[in-house]
């Protein structure tokens, strides 16, 4: 199926709770409008659909737009065709039930964005960081992330050796320049007398 | 055995204690039993420097598994945060006299990774460090010559009359982890 009868049968079904086709070509997406009913349409595209993988779930950072967006990739292994779903968040408490029940794989996936982007998935059985330990302030993708300074007594920087570092050559016209800067002042001296 | 000792003095001093401390070196010299310890991709680096081409075992030098067994701890790779309690864990795991090879670029400073949020700005900010090995990832001969550097520092110790005591180490600068 193409994108276009994919969103076609999907309209179909949910008529106004799913958005218009995004740029109609082959990476084309549609807007779920509300997080609410995420699971419902999930079920229905991997049942009707066809979409038996979710390949990745993403989340942007629109902190202008102040929003969080969720994407879902998803590809049919048995009829050869993807599409993609958006949904869209509020950026200062993102909350959205999990799909962990549809795609076994969203599983980590929704940790992951959970890990970085500080996104709630209600429902998840086992929600934790997966690449930040337990711990961890902030949520590292964000825009507005500021790492601390230290975790565990362990220092987040590392002071560079190449901090006032200058380069020879640099040095050379340096030089250069300040003997210039005294010969004419010399001449100079040299004529008064 | 004694040879150094007698240039440096200027004549042949026969002292028994100094006597003890090389054959007791000779012997920790030429078993350095390291910790399969790869992170990363310096951790295939490290096993070349175990296998046949390098090899390792040549000086006495062969793989252990667990850190009970092990007097070296090469550190061969990117330390995230998540391992660098695992990795000071491991550390303390080790018995007396333990040294620590921080092999690569990654485990040096963070390297390529240093402006990453995850990973650990080098493993000297958790244990202290013996030997720098730079490259990233750095050749066998590299960590071979690391190793011979290692051995060096052990040839120089006076084991038997100056015992290098955990207190006396330099103070880890690492984790506040608790082994519960």
């Amino acid at each position: 199926m193409t994108a276009e009868e994919i969103h076609a049968q999907l309209a179909a079904k949910f008529g106004e709770r799913i958005g218009p086709l995004m740029p109609p070509n082959k990476d084309s997406w549609a807007l779920v409008n509300k997080a609410e009913d995420l699971i419902e349409i999930g079920q229905f595209c991997k049942g009707e659909l066809g979409f038996d993988c979710l390949i990745n779930l993403s989340g942007v950072d629109w902190p202008k737009k102040n929003q969080i967006e969720i994407v879902y990739h998803l590809y049919s292994y048995s009829k050869r065709h993807q599409f993609v779903l958006k949904v869209q968040l509020d950026r200062t408490a993102p909350s959205l039930p999990s799909l962990e029940s549809v795609w076994k794989s969203a599983d980590w996936l929704e940790r992951e964005q959970y890990d970085l982007l500080g996104v709630e998935f209600r429902g998840h059985p086992d929600l934790r960081r997966i690449m930040m330990p337990d711990d961890w302030v902030g949520h590292p993708l964000r825009k507005d992330y500021k790492e601390q300074a230290s975790w565990h007594n362990i220092e987040t920087t590392r002071e560079s050796p190449l901090d006032g570092f200058v380069r020879l050559d640099d040095l050379t016209k340096r030089k250069a320049a300040a003997t210039a800067a005294i010969v004419p002042a010399a001449e100079k001296k040299e004529v008064l007398q | 055995m004694s040879k150094h000792y007698a240039q440096d003095m200027g004549s042949v001093v026969t002292s028994r204690t100094s006597f003890i401390d090389d054959i007791i070196n000779l012997a920790r010299k030429s078993s350095i039993f390291y910790l399969l310890f790869g992170l990363a991709c310096c951790g295939i680096e490290l096993m070349q420097t175990g296998g046949p081409r390098a090899d390792i075992d040549r000086f006495g030098s062969v793989p252990r598994a667990t850190p009970r067994q092990s007097d070296l701890m090469i550190v061969a790779g990117t330390l995230t945060y998540k391992m660098a309690e695992r990795c000071k864990l491991l550390f303390d795991q080790m018995a007396e006299p333990k040294y620590v090879i921080s092999m690569g670029s990654c485990a040096s400073c963070g390297g390529l990774f240093q402006a990453a949020y995850s990973v650990c700005k080098g493993v000297d900010k958790l244990i202290p460090v013996d030997i720098y090995v730079p490259g990233c990832p750095p050749r066998p001969e590299a960590l071979t010559e690391g190793l011979l550097r290692v051995q060096d520092k052990i040839v120089r110790e006076r084991w038997f009359s100056d015992r290098r005591m955990i207190g006396q180490r330099e103070p880890g600068l690492g984790v506040d982890y608790q082994v519960a």
